[in-house]
């Protein structure tokens, strides 16, 4: 039915010009476009293959609502396996809107054939392709989907006539131009169940291969770009996972890590706690809290999410096996109130199930969060939960990519993992989220003295000093905050030794002050005995002068007198003529002047 | 529309109700032309003169084979008497389609 001619021209149109970059179209199937690096190969056929319940017809359904949604491209679905009806109930799970886009953006062909139909003889793909061109030229459509098609195969029921309607359909594809053709083929992953496999595989351009396995009772889906003609592309297997809006991949993060380390503290949850991590911790840090259950891990990640609400930040509570609501209500008894952040819409609180949801799902789960929420801060409670169904190799791998993904949005992220035993060389968790993460605060039991007391220790943070003291956590309504610090004999005193030693120091101090007060009784009063002396004394210099004084005018005049009379004396008797008392000052500048010449 | 009608009978057998089909085509490919070469025989030897047979070609008319369930080429309808009864394929293998048609052998 197609001319020689027209075949080469498609061939040369597919294969010829490998200079030019292969034009792609995106599937908006998150994380594919970026592991195909764009999508699937434009105007060309893709082959979906993979064993039933891989995903194959999720991801043709998904990438055809996305180019009818994003790009306006309506399509075309042939349904071989099951029945058009079948297939929108089972999408209306997914928030695609898939029933109301088949009434005129979408076509189903049912082309399940009715068991009721008889058979006889060989028959062909001419007519049903005549209807699909027919009806692509109707509706415009852009892409096309033939889901199922090894279920077609098997009726033909002949290895070559099998070959001639893949012929067929590739012909019809080269005739018929779209944007996007995808074939899906339920086969195992050497494609041994499909006789022209070979043949199928050299037809299309781009072969993605779907499964489905069981790890440790959890179903793990992944999927791997098997070829990809004329263009490069993230080799390997990457999990796929279903959530509300369809499948998405986790395609892996870039090989080189491009964060940039900021120098921006942010608090812990408290101001000793700060203190003791030298400042706080390091935006777009994590920061792991590992202890026993009980150690009050929740509540450390409470304060710390409590005190990004206040500084006005998005943040995001992701907790495991206990619900948002019983978080919220439990940490209130200490004193940290996260309902009115989340009223605000500041805080999302997410509650997660970990029964038999695999890591991968989690993760993916938590990206959305991530995208929706857009949150400075977050808090996983627990994150070893992750690990607690399937395989522990995937949990490890989920839990480092999930630091990595909180560092490249530059989250400030605070995990708890829950690890056994309480030994402080085996601090690990079984996640390994240790080594990643830049500071690791480990809370344990100490028992001493017939208790059990809270510790707090910071093992490590990086880029930072760090106190290197355990420290008592003690909870109260006023939130948790970490006690004074006691040390005695080398330990650091806890619980009822420290409330002992707190009351001794307590009472020692009343002791030195009343001791003080007695001492500065006695100085006062000495002092003032002082002063009262002293005014005494005064007393007495000042009579003392003064008795002085009048002694010394007293002399004077009984001196003058006496002298007087002598000279009256003399003057009677003549024996002295008139010389005064001119004498006495003679003698008196005498002295002076000698005392000068000395 | 390649319509080969009514061969009607003339004087057949009073008892032979006649058959109503309808067999969609794709214009002249191998196993269309061989399902009309292989109906008309079958019509001739079996229901001489007691069918209808309609011929519908698919390039042609593609959206009415769409809205009568048609996929494949050729199929061959059993429109009346009831029971209804489709068949695909070149009809080449003949038991099949006599049993499908309900023509006793």
């Amino acid at each position: 039915m197609f001319g020689i001619e027209q075949k080469e021209a498609y061939f040369l149109r597919c294969h010829g010009s490998m200079a030019h970059p292969l034009p792609k179209i995106p599937t908006g199937i998150g994380g594919f476009d970026e592991l195909s690096r764009g999508g699937l190969p434009q105007h060309r056929t893709t082959l979906l293959k993979g064993g039933p319940g891989s995903g194959k017809t999720v991801f043709a359904l998904q990438s055809l609502v996305n180019a009818v949604r994003k790009r306006r491209e309506p399509g075309i679905f042939v349904a071989f396996e099951e029945s058009t009806s079948q297939l929108i109930a089972n999408a209306a799970s997914f928030d695609w809107g898939l029933a109301a886009l088949a009434k005129n953006k979408l076509f189903f062909l049912d082309a399940k054939l009715s068991p009721e139909i008889v058979r006889s003889g060989e028959f062909d793909l001419t007519g049903m392709l005549a209807i699909l061109k027919a009806k692509k030229e109707e509706i415009g459509a852009r892409w096309i989907v033939f889901d199922g098609i090894d279920v077609l195969l098997t009726l033909l029921q002949n290895p070559v006539a099998e070959m001639r309607e893949i012929y067929r359909i590739r012909d019809w594809l080269a005739d018929n131009d779209v944007n996007a053709a995808i074939i899906t083929a339920k086969m195992d992953g050497d494609g041994s169940g499909i006789v022209n496999y070979g043949f199928m595989q050299f037809m299309v351009d781009c072969v993605i291969r779907f499964e489905r396995r069981l790890e440790h009772g959890v179903a793990l889906h992944r999927l791997e770009i098997t070829k990809y003609r004329g263009s490069d592309f993230i080799a390997g297997e990457y999990p796929v996972s279903f959530g509300p809006s369809g499948m998405e991949v986790g395609a892996p993060e870039p090989a080189e890590i491009r964060q940039v380390a900021s120098g921006e503290r942010v608090s812990a949850g408290f101001e000793r706690l700060d203190t003791m991590l030298g400042g706080g911790l390091f935006r777009g840090s994590s920061t792991l809290i590992t202890g026993v259950p009980g150690t009050s891990k929740t509540t450390l990640a409470g304060k710390f999410v409590e005190a990004a609400c206040r500084r006005g930040e998005r943040t995001l509570f992701v907790s495991f096996d206990e619900g948002a609501d019983r978080i919220a209500r439990n940490l209130t008894s200490v004193g940290i109130h996260l309902k009115p952040h989340v009223k605000s819409g500041l805080l999302r609180m997410y509650s997660g199930r970990t029964e038999s949801v695999g890591a991968e799902d989690q993760l993916l789960k938590l990206k959305g969060l991530i995208r929706e929420h857009r949150p400075r801060c977050m808090v996983i409670d627990p994150l070893s939960a992750i690990g607690k169904t399937g395989g522990i190799a995937a949990a490890r791998a989920v839990a480092n990519r999930f630091i990595y993904l909180a560092k490249d949005e530059k989250i400030t992220v605070m995990v708890t993992a829950i690890n056994e035993g309480d030994e402080p060389e085996t601090e690990t968790t079984d996640l390994q989220i240790s080594t990643i993460a830049d500071t690791w605060i480990h809370l344990s039991y100490l028992i001493r003295s017939g208790e059990r007391n809270r510790a707090l220790t910071i093992i490590k943070s990086r880029g930072t000093w760090h106190s290197n003291q355990v420290r008592e956590l003690v909870l109260s309504n006023a939130g948790p905050m970490l006690a004074d610090v006691y040390t005695a004999g080398g330990e650091v005193l806890m619980g009822t030794l420290r409330w002992e030693k707190e009351g001794e120091e307590r009472a020692k101090t009343v002791q030195r002050r009343a001791e003080f007060e007695h001492k500065r009784g006695e100085l006062q009063t000495a002092e003032a005995d002082t002063h009262a002396r002293i005014k005494a004394l005064q007393q007495d210099l000042a009579r003392q002068r003064a008795e002085l004084a009048m002694y010394s005018s007293d002399n004077q005049a009984r001196i003058v007198s006496s002298s007087d009379r002598e000279q009256e004396l003399r003057r009677i008797r003549s024996a002295d003529p008139a010389r005064k008392s001119s004498s006495g000052n003679s003698g008196n500048r005498d002295r002076k002047g000698a005392r000068d010449a000395r | 529309m390649r319509a080969k009608k009514a061969k009607k009978s003339r004087a057949g057998p009073a008892a032979m109700t006649v058959v109503v089909m309808r067999l969609y085509i794709a214009d002249a490919a191998p196993n269309s032309v061989k399902a009309i070469a292989n109906l008309e025989a079958i019509c001739k030897e079996h229901l001489p003169g007691a069918f209808k047979l309609e011929i519908v070609d698919v390039l042609e008319f593609p959206l009415r084979a769409l809205a009568d369930g048609v996929l494949v080429t050729p199929h061959l309808a059993k429109l009346s008497p009831s029971p209804a009864a489709k068949i695909i394929g070149n009809l080449s293998d003949r038991s099949n389609v006599l049993h499908a048609l309900g023509i006793k052998q």
